[in-house]
C-alpha cells in the first residue's frame, strides 16, 4: 500500500531524511519511532504531499503523490502533530468542511459523519464549538474526520501526545477497531514505546534521518537481545538527548497559550 | 464551487461567533471618529474646510475595511502554524480555490465591518449629500476589501512568526492608513507627502467614497475606480501565486 524507496530530503546543508526505504502492506499498522528531530515528521510531510522530496520515490496505493497529487490525496487521511481543527466551528461543521473538501456526496457525508461521531463518542456534542473540547476529544474528532472520506491509508503523527492514559487507551482501541473493520492501512509515529509495542504490527526505528532497524516488535527486541522495546530503542539510538531548535511553531504555541480562548 | 463556498462560509461563521472581537474592532474607528471628529472639528472649520466629522467619516470607514481585510489575510499565520491551513492543503482541491474562498470570506467580513462603522458614523451625525449614493460607496468598500484581503494573503503566505506580524503592522498597514488621506485632505500637501499619498491604493478608495458621499474629492472618480480594480487584480494574482507556494 505504501512503498518508499531511497527517500532523501535536505534543507540547505542539513539532511533531514537520508536514504529511507520501507514498505507497508494493506491493512497493516506500521509505527515510526525515533528521537526528536530524527526525521519522522519530515517523512510524513513528504508522504502527504506537503513537502517535495529532494530525491527518491514514493508510491501510495500505486500512485505517485508528486504526479497524481489530488488522486493520492483522496486516498489518505492524516492527523497532524498539532491540532488542525477550527475551534470556532462545531464538531459537525468541521466534519462538513472536510467532507466538502474531499468531494464526499452530501448523503454519504451526513450518514458517515453520524456513524463516525457515534463511534468516537462525540455525537452528543456535535453542535458544540471545538474550542470547548478537551485534548482527548479534539484528537478523537480529528481521527474521526480523517476517516470521513473512507481513506485507504491513515497517517497519524504523534496522535497521543499530551493525552492522559485513559484517552490514549481509548484512542488506540478505536484505531484498532477501524483498522480491522475497514482494512485501513495505518502509519503512525509515537514517542510511547509501549503503545508501539502493543498496537503496531511492524516498527521502523529512524535516527538522524536514517532507518536503523525495521521489523516486528518481537524481532527488534530479539535482534538487540533486550526485554523491552524501549531498551532496544535506546540501544539503537543511544542515550544522548536531542535538543531541537525551537521553531516558530513552538513560539507561536506559547503565544497562543497566553491568549487561549481567543482565536482557537 | 462548493469548496469556495464552504471556505467563504467558514470565515463568516468565525466572524459572527466572535462577538467580543466585533465589539473590540469597532473601538478604534469609534475613537477616531468621535475624538478626532469632534476634537479637530473647530480647527478644521476655522481653516475653512467645513465640517470635519463629515470629512473624516469616509476615512474611518475605509480604515476599518483596511484593517479587517488585511488581518483576514494575516490570519493565515495562525492557521498555518497550528491550525486549519494544513487540513485544507492536504485536501484534494486546488490551492487557487482555497485562496479564493479565504480571500472572498475575508473581504466579505471586512465589508460587513465597514457597514457597521457606516452605521455608527450615521448615528454620530454624519450625513451624506445623497442617501441614494450609498450603494456606490458600498461598491468602493468592496473594492478596498478585496484589494487588501489579497494583499494580506500575499503577505500572510510568507509570514512565519509574530515579530513579522508586528513589522507588517507598523511599516505597512499603519503607513497605508495614515498616507491615505483618511484624516486630512489630499490637496495642497508638500511634494514628498503628495507623492507618497498617490502610491497608496487606499487613497483612491477613500477618495472614491468621499466623491460619492460628499460630492467633492481630490481625484477623478474614474481614476479611483481604475486604480482600485487594476491594483486589486494584480494583488490577487500575486496572492494566489504566493499561496500556491506555501510549504509547511
Amino acid at each position: 500500500m505504501i512503498v518508499v524507496r531511497n527517500l532523501v530530503k535536505t534543507f540547505g546543508s542539513f539532511t533531514a531524511v537520508n536514504d529511507v526505504s520501507f514498505e507497508v502492506d494493506k491493512g497493516e499498522i506500521f509505527a515510526f519511532l525515533g528521537p526528536n528531530g530524527a526525521g519522522k515528521t519530515t517523512t510524513i510531510k513528504m508522504l502527504t504531499t506537503l513537502l517535495r522530496p529532494t530525491s527518491g520515490s514514493i508510491e501510495l496505493d500505486g500512485l505517485d503523490p508528486q504526479v497524481q497529487q489530488n488522486e493520492a490525496r483522496k486516498r489518505f487521511g492524516i492527523v497532524f502533530q498539532d491540532p488542525s481543527l477550527d475551534g470556532d466551528l462545531t464538531a459537525a461543521e468541521n466534519m462538513e468542511i472536510h467532507g466538502v473538501l474531499y468531494h464526499v456526496p452530501h448523503k454519504t457525508r451526513k450518514h458517515r459523519t453520524e456513524e463516525l461521531l457515534k463511534l468516537f463518542e462525540l455525537w452528543d456534542r456535535r453542535d458544540e464549538q471545538v474550542k470547548k473540547f478537551s485534548g482527548g476529544m479534539k484528537r478523537r474528532l480529528e481521527i474521526a474526520r480523517g476517516f470521513l472520506h473512507t481513506p485507504k491509508i491513515l497517517f497519524l503523527d504523534e496522535p497521543t501526545l499530551g493525552l492522559d492514559p485513559q484517552s490514549r487507551n481509548q484512542l488506540w482501541t478505536h484505531i484498532k477497531k477501524v483498522n480491522e473493520d475497514e482494512r485501513v492501512t495505518v502509519l503512525l509515529t509515537t514517542h510511547y514505546m509501549d503503545e508501539a509495542d502493543r498496537v503496531a504490527h511492524r516498527i521502523g526505528i529512524i535516527d538522524h534521518g536514517k532507518l536503523v532497524a525495521q521489523g516486528t516488535p518481537r524481532a527488534i527486541k530479539d535482534q538487540n537481545g533486550t526485554e523491552s522495546l524501549e531498551d532496544a530503542f535506546l540501544k539503537l539510538t543511544g542515550s544522548t538527548i536531542r535538543d531541537e531548535n525551537a521553531d516558530p511553531a513552538a513560539a507561536m504555541r506559547q503565544f497562543a497559550k497566553m491568549w487561549s480562548g481567543g482565536r482557537r | 464551487m462548493s469548496v469556495i463556498y464552504i471556505l467563504w462560509l467558514r470565515e463568516l461563521k468565525r466572524y459572527t461567533r466572535s462577538r467580543a472581537q466585533i465589539v473590540a474592532s469597532l473601538g478604534q474607528p469609534l475613537l477616531y471618529l468621535l475624538v478626532l471628529g469632534f476634537g479637530m472639528g473647530p480647527v478644521f472649520q476655522r481653516a475653512g474646510n467645513g465640517n470635519y466629522l463629515q470629512f473624516v467619516a469616509p476615512g474611518v470607514i475605509g480604515m476599518s475595511v483596511l484593517f479587517s481585510s488585511v488581518f483576514s489575510g494575516l490570519g493565515l499565520l495562525w492557521d498555518r502554524q497550528f491550525g486549519f491551513l494544513k487540513e485544507t492543503l492536504v485536501a484534494p482541491v486546488s490551492r487557487l480555490q482555497i485562496m479564493i474562498g479565504r480571500t472572498l470570506g475575508g473581504a466579505t467580513v471586512a465589508v460587513i465591518q465597514g457597514l457597521l462603522v457606516t452605521l455608527i458614523c450615521l448615528l454620530a451625525g454624519f450625513r451624506p449629500v445623497h442617501f441614494l449614493t450609498m450603494p456606490i460607496a458600498l461598491g468602493f468598500m468592496v473594492l478596498i476589501a478585496v484589494l487588501f484581503a489579497a494583499l494580506g494573503m500575499a503577505i500572510g503566505s510568507g509570514l512565519q512568526d509574530m515579530q513579522g506580524f508586528q513589522l507588517i503592522m507598523n511599516f505597512l498597514v499603519l503607513p497605508i492608513y495614515f498616507l491615505s488621506g483618511a484624516l486630512f485632505p489630499l490637496t495642497g500637501l508638500p511634494i514628498a507627502l503628495s507623492y507618497a499619498t498617490r502610491v497608496d491604493p487606499l487613497s483612491y478608495g477613500i477618495d472614491g467614497m468621499r466623491n460619492v458621499l460628499l460630492g467633492h474629492a481630490a481625484f477623478d472618480p474614474r481614476v479611483d475606480l481604475i486604480v482600485l480594480v487594476v491594483v486589486g487584480s494584480i494583488l490577487l494574482v500575486i496572492g494566489a501565486h504566493r499561496f500556491s507556494k506555501i510549504e509547511i
